[in-house]
């Protein structure tokens, strides 16, 4: 466990910790590009250079963006009433997660796993390879899950015909 | 000292319960499927580390299910965002609680 | 001590000596010496730091060169002399411009997320620089060899598209929302295109890597013509599509409508003075000489030398020449187009550009399988082929594009 380590840890997780404890929710959709941000950082530091690209170039690219559009798009109207959220469920909610980090935590500490050391690349090339050989069908399907999004997104979304505008 | 490995474990577990945390105690659809996004990001470190410093040397398994799982989580945000804008154009509203017609 | 520096003069004499025998290369040699000065276990990041202190230094300058042949080229086109006050023919224009800049007074809005507000513009240029750190400048002149760094170069360029949303939506001004909102529409519809286009070139590579699309664009067809993409019939159209989507992603115009001043006043820069407007500015720049700088990598050959005789002339005055030829397109075409409409801009990135990218990039696929082809005829049929396939579409994209459409009477809401 280096420096790098820790330090790109603790982005992760206070950006992380921010995107779901903010009261606005712009500064949370924020937040959660800092998360993966740092979370492309852990995967060049562990040596998975294209996951890495791709996590920012979807994630902060893409997927923030589009969380970032869809609040603008779902602003409460001006003088509703505010939502009135008991108390209880948050902290029930706060005590179940922290129950599950413990298990987590005591599970992974409990278990002997030995780390292999020693530098581990995988090049484009390789990945290319692999996906268009061994991983062909689900490459295949994923392009096929992709379009349907889009569409169901599309459809979903559009107002309907003859829909007043709001 | 922690192992490499046992490092990167906590990593991705506290991260999962840090989403899993959003998703139970806010009650915005929004920031629930940013608690989803979380989850899912831990569950990618997870495949990353195992590849990383995994035992079975010269298999890319775990980088290729990072990549498909990072193309389901666009997809399913993707989704998720349009049937929250579907919602809030009926109730006026993005939290779950107002989203309670249905029930029995 | 004494043997040490005269040992260290020797060697300084000879780099010297070196980098004058071999211009193309003295860049690379005098990094190397000056590297080697330190202690093993800084020399990576000494090497880093003069990596990024050039790449600064050489962009900074660029910058306010570009700021000054801008307003002199606006000026010579639109028939007036330009800036010519300040030094001889005006060419301190850039040095007055930045002190005026840096003495303004620096508003942040009351309302504004000041924090935010703050943080956009220094990521913004942030990212413009990091696209910078993966183009090859010249032979063995890459900043960083990346095995994947086009993607590189996308993801930084995304991380701008977050910025730009900053900056207008911490402005707490709608003029500044509503420009941001186009920027990122905008920005992220021709982002297909841009990638689609360029995936031409790396289909053929077989490489994400940019030093190795630019290797394969080495020598000359004939004798005399050079390989470079651009002069294939995918690689043509390629360029051009690219270039279109270049203009958008760098917000200048005739794709300037997220800064459109008659209608959005300054859009997401509404709000912004002093330093940080210039940040805003020269992220600008350096945005379009870093895309600019991967057209010119992919499509235009790189580094190499459009003719074989004057292949002496070192690599990187040929990477920079290409540079500003294309930055002086980019200030002609300013000064020529008028802005495109909202809803001229979004149909023609989905529906003209885009499927126009998919069968370029089938042309790509069919250029590459008949390279075999050994008849007599076999290039002009190569061409014929790839040149009816491109422009038979095209055809019809561009007519379905122009259709008269009759637009609903505007009514107008005022605020009562």
């Amino acid at each position: 466990m280096s420096i790098s380590f820790i330090i790109i840890s603790m982005i992760i997780l206070l950006g992380a910790a921010a995107a779901v404890s903010f009261s606005n929710l712009i500064h949370c959709a924020l937040s959660l590009a800092v998360a993966m941000v740092g979370l492309a950082m852990l995967y060049l530091h562990l040596g998975a250079e294209f996951v890495g690209f791709t996590q920012v170039l979807v994630y902060v690219g893409a997927v923030s963006i589009v969380v970032l559009f869809a609040i603008l798009l779902t602003r409460p109207a001006p003088f509703s009433p505010g939502v009135h959220v008991p108390w209880h469920g948050r902290v029930t909610g706060i005590l179940v997660a922290g129950l599950v980090a413990g298990m987590l935590v005591g599970a992974v500490l409990g278990t002997p796993l030995t780390s292999h050391v020693g530098q581990r690349v995988i090049t484009v090339k390789q990945i290319g390879m692999e996906l268009m050989t061994t991983y062909a069908a689900p490459l295949e399907i994923v392009g096929l899950l992709l379009t349907a999004a889009l569409m169901g997104a599309v459809i979903l979304a559009a107002p309907e015909n003859g829909e007043k505008k709001p | 000292m922690i192992q490499p490995l046992h490092a990167c474990l906590i990593l991705s577990s506290l991260l999962f319960c840090i989403g899993l945390a959003g998703v139970l105690a806010r009650h915005n659809t929004i920031l629930m499927l940013i608690g989803v996004e979380l989850m899912l990001n831990a569950a990618n470190v997870n495949f990353i580390a195992f590849w990383r410093y995994g035992a079975w040397a010269g298999q890319s398994a775990g980088v290729m299910f990072a990549i498909f799982s990072i193309a389901v989580a666009a997809a399913e945000i993707a989704v998720g965002l349009a049937l929250v804008i579907l919602i809030f154009r009926h109730v006026r509203t993005t939290s779950i609680d107002r989203v309670d017609g249905m029930k029995g | 001590m004494n043997e040490l520096f005269s040992e260290w003069v020797r060697r300084a004499v000879e780099t010297l000596s070196e980098m004058l025998r071999n211009p193309d290369q003295a860049p690379v040699v005098g990094k190397a010496f000056i590297v080697s000065v330190f202690p093993e276990f800084l020399q990576g990041v000494v090497g880093a730091f003069i990596s990024i202190a050039a790449l600064i230094s050489v962009f900074g300058g660029l910058f306010a060169l570009l700021t000054l042949m801008e307003r002199k080229g606006l000026g010579r086109i639109q028939n007036r002399p330009g800036p010519n006050r300040v030094g001889p023919f005006g060419i301190l224009q850039p040095v007055a411009d930045g002190l005026k800049m840096l003495t303004k007074e620096d508003i942040v809005p009351f309302r504004a997320d000041a924090f935010l507000h703050f943080i956009a513009p220094v990521i913004l240029v942030m990212m413009s620089l990091l696209t910078l750190a993966v183009i090859p400048y010249g032979r063995n002149m890459a900043p960083i060899e990346l095995d994947s760094a086009l993607l590189f170069f996308f993801a930084a360029g995304a991380c701008t598209e977050l910025a730009v949303f900053l900056a207008g939506w911490a402005s707490r001004n709608k003029y500044s929302l509503l420009g941001a909102m186009r920027a990122i529409a905008q920005m992220i519809s021709y982002e297909l295109p841009l990638l689609l286009a360029s995936f031409s070139a790396v289909l053929l590579v077989g490489s994400l890597s940019l030093v190795s699309i630019v290797d394969s664009q080495g020598g000359f067809m004939l004798g005399v013509l050079p390989k470079w993409n651009v002069l294939t019939p995918w690689g043509f159209v390629g360029f051009i599509i690219f270039m279109i989507g270049a203009f958008a992603e760098s917000n200048r115009s005739p794709f300037d409508l997220p800064e459109a001043e008659s209608e959005l006043i300054a859009g997401h820069l509404t709000e912004y003075s002093g330093f940080k407007y210039a940040l805003f500015f020269m992220a600008e720049y350096i945005g379009m000489l870093a895309i600019s700088g991967l057209a010119v990598t992919l499509f235009l050959g790189g580094w190499h030398a459009p003719v074989p005789f004057l292949g002496w002339v070192p690599s990187y005055c040929w990477f920079f020449a290409k540079l500003l030829t294309l930055a002086c397109f980019f200030i002609w075409v300013r000064a020529t187009l008028p802005r495109l409409r909202a809803d001229q801009l979004m149909a023609l990135a989905w529906k003209c550009l885009i499927p126009l990218s998919f069968i370029n990039l089938g042309v790509t696929v069919f250029w590459h399988y008949s390279a075999a082809w050994s008849f007599a005829m076999a290039l002009p049929a190569r061409w014929g082929i790839a040149f009816l396939a491109l422009a038979v579409p095209y055809t019809f994209l561009a007519r379905q594009l122009g259709t008269k459409k009759t637009f609903a009477r505007r009514t107008y809401r005022f605020a009562e």
